[in-house]
């Protein structure tokens, strides 16, 4: 049952680095982050790469996997052929810190600059009340694991690096989806979307919501309809006079 | 000390998990500069982990509970080794403790009134359980990330702190420690320290903990001065997946359970009948029959015996097992296929069907999986006074699985997020509070050169042995000898075994160079993960009766005499020192409690 790989694995830090091949045994129902970490207890103790929980919930373990963006830890070996050599690389869209580790602080420097929620008052007795089909299509978007393949496939960025201050991304865009949907809050933060995280930019390719780990739908469900509500709020006039006067209407 | 990066804090919280971020929110919001210390990047700690629930005696679906019913069945849970102020505590707070995460965007299923929905648990009288699906912990997490973010937190991420630091008077000062990422030293100067590091698991081998669960808070607080508390409690899930081995000890969620699973073995027996203890009889079902009534009608039914306390169940499979009637890759059978339809599965565990799928090619809506017992959480930690969650050294705080006495001998499931977010809290506004009347004390730099120089040691050696050897050789320790189910002369094998390995481990060598190199921060880990496997060993040694999450084999059952005591553990040189001291004892009016209900 146990047969032995071939794995090319890219090693290096921001200065540079290669393709180095490995020859490592893999095992019944074993994936790839299984076969690096064989890598690192056997023959190269200091390769990085991040990991935590090992079963597709931390979003952790990016990496792409014969050039796709994927969770390393969801990835089988069985996917492959046994004579099939399997390519390891760090995600590209990020710059190298070293091995299969990258610098993802663009992604977090995205997340602080977006309003944060804003919730509206609790009822008299203290609870919130909502309805369980209003809490769904943001509980959607709440299932992302930042793992951000989604960050890494968009064309916007991947090959981009300019664009990078200009657009937040799949991931963010989705966020502020997320905040515009949710029953509770209470800020509009539709022209920043547009203005400032680059919304525009998003031509509704789809490719960020094939890679995404967790199956959510992040163009059609977040993205399309938050293109839809900038549009509402560009040609309605008492959007547009509310927030020249301070009011934040809502849908 | 000139690559040595220096910033001064009032309050210093180690861990980012859901105590380490609530007790940072807790502290920034009244008024403290604090910062957070993490090993991972933020959001990725190992509350995201946790699936059920967060328990809390809302009254949401069932009006008739109220915070006595929880203090009850938590003490209950923890075979009443718990400490009671904190069972008291964490039952009266959580309710709120829920409801404010609302407040800072968190999504909860809903009621059909639109309230925030509660399902049930093991261990648990009522639906109890605030939840998302089975993502609750990520739900947790991520709100607490966000909330952390727009509070302006400074967050350090990808860096492990190697020790305290303490002032001439033994106070706290400070942190040192490093940045995974280059492999540069920094100090972090502050009066009060939260330590919420977690646990312990990764000195087991099938455990449901991630890399990071290296017990070093635990260690850090031992060698500050600080005691520890019933270490010989580590909880197994019942529930780990078995198979394929490579994902073997992945937690598979209680909700299963909650949500209508039930155990069966290689017979296809429903076997939890045959091991209800004697403790818990008049609450669980005695037929089929009525286990399944209990689903929708708990008022004239009792409880499936599939949802006993953890420690209970984990036990029984494991004698199942060993019995050979285990499934065909050495666990038992959990089947909620057979009982509930597709679309339910998928909708209450949208993430174990993800899970099965992607990782056993198991459809958990038309096959039972296989589980066994998994290492999961360690009930033992740091001896903290319940209200302040202050140790004995001035300025050190602890909360959530790093803090000891709140679950006793077992931790009833849905009980660790209430615990992170209510102990959090305690913990950032008692550390605020001092660190506002405390002046900073100045770090000692011959501390800070020592600390430089022990965390540099393993680049210094040559020819010693790789310390995924060591690392490995512990596991096998720990989860052979003193695992689920444990015996004197197992036990003091595996006390040899640590002294051997504490050797190998001082002469570790560490290739490659400072800059991410995971080879390195494993063996700066390795000497906390020695010393809290020791700590276990010896007080696993030291109680010799069965209670929770320790069984002695040569003492099967429970000892009143040991009810009234816990096992303290404290630093001698390299070693570990023991005494036994008094359980505190609970007031009459709480005493009361468990003859009402
Ligand atoms: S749909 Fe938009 S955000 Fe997604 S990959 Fe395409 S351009 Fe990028
Ligand atoms: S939306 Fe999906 S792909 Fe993007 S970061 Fe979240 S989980 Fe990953
Ligand atoms: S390790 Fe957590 S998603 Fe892969």
């Amino acid at each position: 049952m146990s047969y032995d790989a071939r794995l090319r694995v890219w090693r290096g830090d921001a200065s540079g680095g290669d393709l180095q091949d490995f020859t490592v045994q893999v095992n019944e129902g074993e994936v790839v982050l299984d076969i690096i970490h064989r890598l690192q207890a056997t023959q190269t103790p200091d390769l990085a790469v991040r990991w935590n929980c090992k079963a597709g919930k931390c979003g952790s373990c990016s990496a792409e996997i014969n050039g796709r963006p994927r969770l390393m830890c969801l990835t089988r070996m069985g996917t492959f052929g046994e004579e099939e050599v399997v390519t390891v690389t760090p995600m590209r869209a990020f710059p190298v810190i070293r091995d299969l580790v990258t610098d993802v602080s663009f992604n977090y420097e995205k997340a602080a600059q977006i309003p944060p929620f804003t919730p509206r008052q609790r009822d008299a007795d203290g609870n919130h009340r909502m309805q369980q089909v209003d809490v769904e299509r943001s509980q959607e978007f709440r299932k992302c694991i930042e793992c951000f393949l989604c960050q890494d496939t968009c064309h916007v960025v991947r090959d981009h690096e300019e664009n990078k201050p200009a657009f937040a991304g799949p991931r963010f865009l989705m966020r502020i989806a997320e905040l515009e949907m949710h029953p509770l809050d209470g800020v509009d933060r539709r022209r920043l979307a547009q203005d400032h995280f680059g919304l525009g930019m998003c031509n509704i390719t789809k490719c960020c919501s094939e890679v995404c780990p967790e199956g959510i739908h992040i163009t059609d469900n977040a993205l399309i309809p938050l293109k839809e509500r900038v549009v509402d709020r560009k040609y309605d006039p008492l959007t547009w006079l509310g927030s020249k006067i301070g009011l934040r209407p809502k849908d | 000390m000139t690559d040595l990066q220096r910033a001064f804090y009032d309050v210093l919280v180690i861990g980012a998990g859901g105590a380490g971020l609530r007790a940072a929110i807790e502290a920034a919001e009244q008024g403290a500069r604090t910062a957070v210390v993490c090993k991972s990047l933020l959001g990725k700690a190992h509350t995201v982990m946790a699936e059920g629930g967060i328990a809390a005696a809302m009254g949401n679906v069932y009006p008739q509970d109220g915070w006595k019913v929880h203090f009850r069945d938590t003490m209950r849970g923890g075979k009443m080794l718990n400490h009671w102020r904190m069972a008291q505590l964490h039952a009266q707070e959580a309710p709120d403790r829920v409801r404010e995460l609302e407040d800072w965007g968190a999504l909860f299923d809903r009621t059909p009134e639109g309230l925030i929905s509660q399902r049930d648990f093991g261990g648990h009288r009522f639906a109890r359980l605030a939840h998302v699906g089975d993502r609750t912990g990520l739900e947790l997490i991520r709100t607490l990330q966000q909330r952390t973010v727009a509070l302006g937190i400074d967050v350090y991420m990808e860096c492990t702190v190697t020790r305290l630091l303490r002032a001439h008077d033994g106070r706290m000062a400070g942190a040192f420690g490093y940045w995974r990422e280059s492999g540069q030293f920094l100090a972090l100067q502050a009066p009060a320290v939260v330590l919420a590091t977690g646990g312990i698991g990764k000195s087991y081998k099938v455990t449901s903990n991630s890399w990071e669960y290296t017990g070093d808070g635990h260690s850090l607080a031992l060698q500050a001065g600080a005691s520890l508390v019933n270490m010989e409690f580590v909880q197994f899930h019942p529930t780990g997946m078995v198979w394929p081995p490579s994902v073997r000890g992945i937690l598979v969620t209680e909700s299963v359970r909650g949500d209508g699973g039930i155990l069966k073995n290689s017979a296809g027996n429903r076997f939890m009948f045959d091991y209800i203890p004697d403790f818990f009889r008049k609450e669980t079902a005695e037929t089929e029959e009525e286990a399944d009534r209990w689903y929708t009608d708990k008022t004239n039914n009792r409880r499936p015996p599939e949802l006993l306390p953890r420690d209970e169940v984990a036990r029984a499979i494991n004698s199942e097992v060993k019995a050979g009637r285990g499934s065909p890759h050495g666990g038992v059978f959990l089947d909620i296929a057979s009982r509930r339809s597709a679309e339910y599965v998928r909708k209450r565990l949208p993430s174990m069907y993800h899970q099965f799928k992607e990782l056993a090619e198991v459809d958990i809506t038309a096959e039972p999986m296989e589980v066994g017992p998994t290492c999961h959480y360690v009930m033992g930690g740091v001896e903290v006074d319940p209200d302040t969650e202050s140790s004995v050294v001035p300025g050190l705080y602890a909360a959530g699985e790093v803090a000891g006495g709140m679950h006793g001998s077992n931790r009833l499931g849905g009980n660790s997020l209430s615990d992170l977010l209510v102990f959090g809290r305690r913990a950032g506004a008692a550390a605020s509070a001092y660190a506002r009347e405390t002046d900073a004390a100045p770090l000692r730099e011959d501390d800070l050169t020592d600390a430089t120089r022990e965390a540099l040691a393993p680049f210094a050696r040559e020819g010693g042995e790789n310390p995924y050897t060591v690392q490995h050789d512990l596991q096998t320790c720990m989860n052979d000898l003193v695992g689920i189910i444990r015996t004197a002369a197992e036990v003091q094998q595996a006390l040899d075994r640590i002294e051997e390995l504490k050797i190998r481990a001082k002469a570790l060598t560490v290739q490659g160079q400072r800059q991410y190199n995971p080879g390195w921060h494993l063996a700066l880990d390795l000497p906390h993960m020695l010393r809290v496997s020791e700590c276990i060993a010896k007080a696993a040694l030291e109680r010799e009766e069965s209670r929770g999450g320790h069984t002695r084999d040569d003492f099967p059952g429970p000892d009143p005499e040991w009810a009234k005591i816990n096992v303290i553990c404290t630093a001698d040189g390299e070693g570990i020192a023991l005494k036994r001291q008094p359980l505190p004892v609970m007031p009459d009016e709480l005493a009361a409690i468990f003859e009402e209900h």
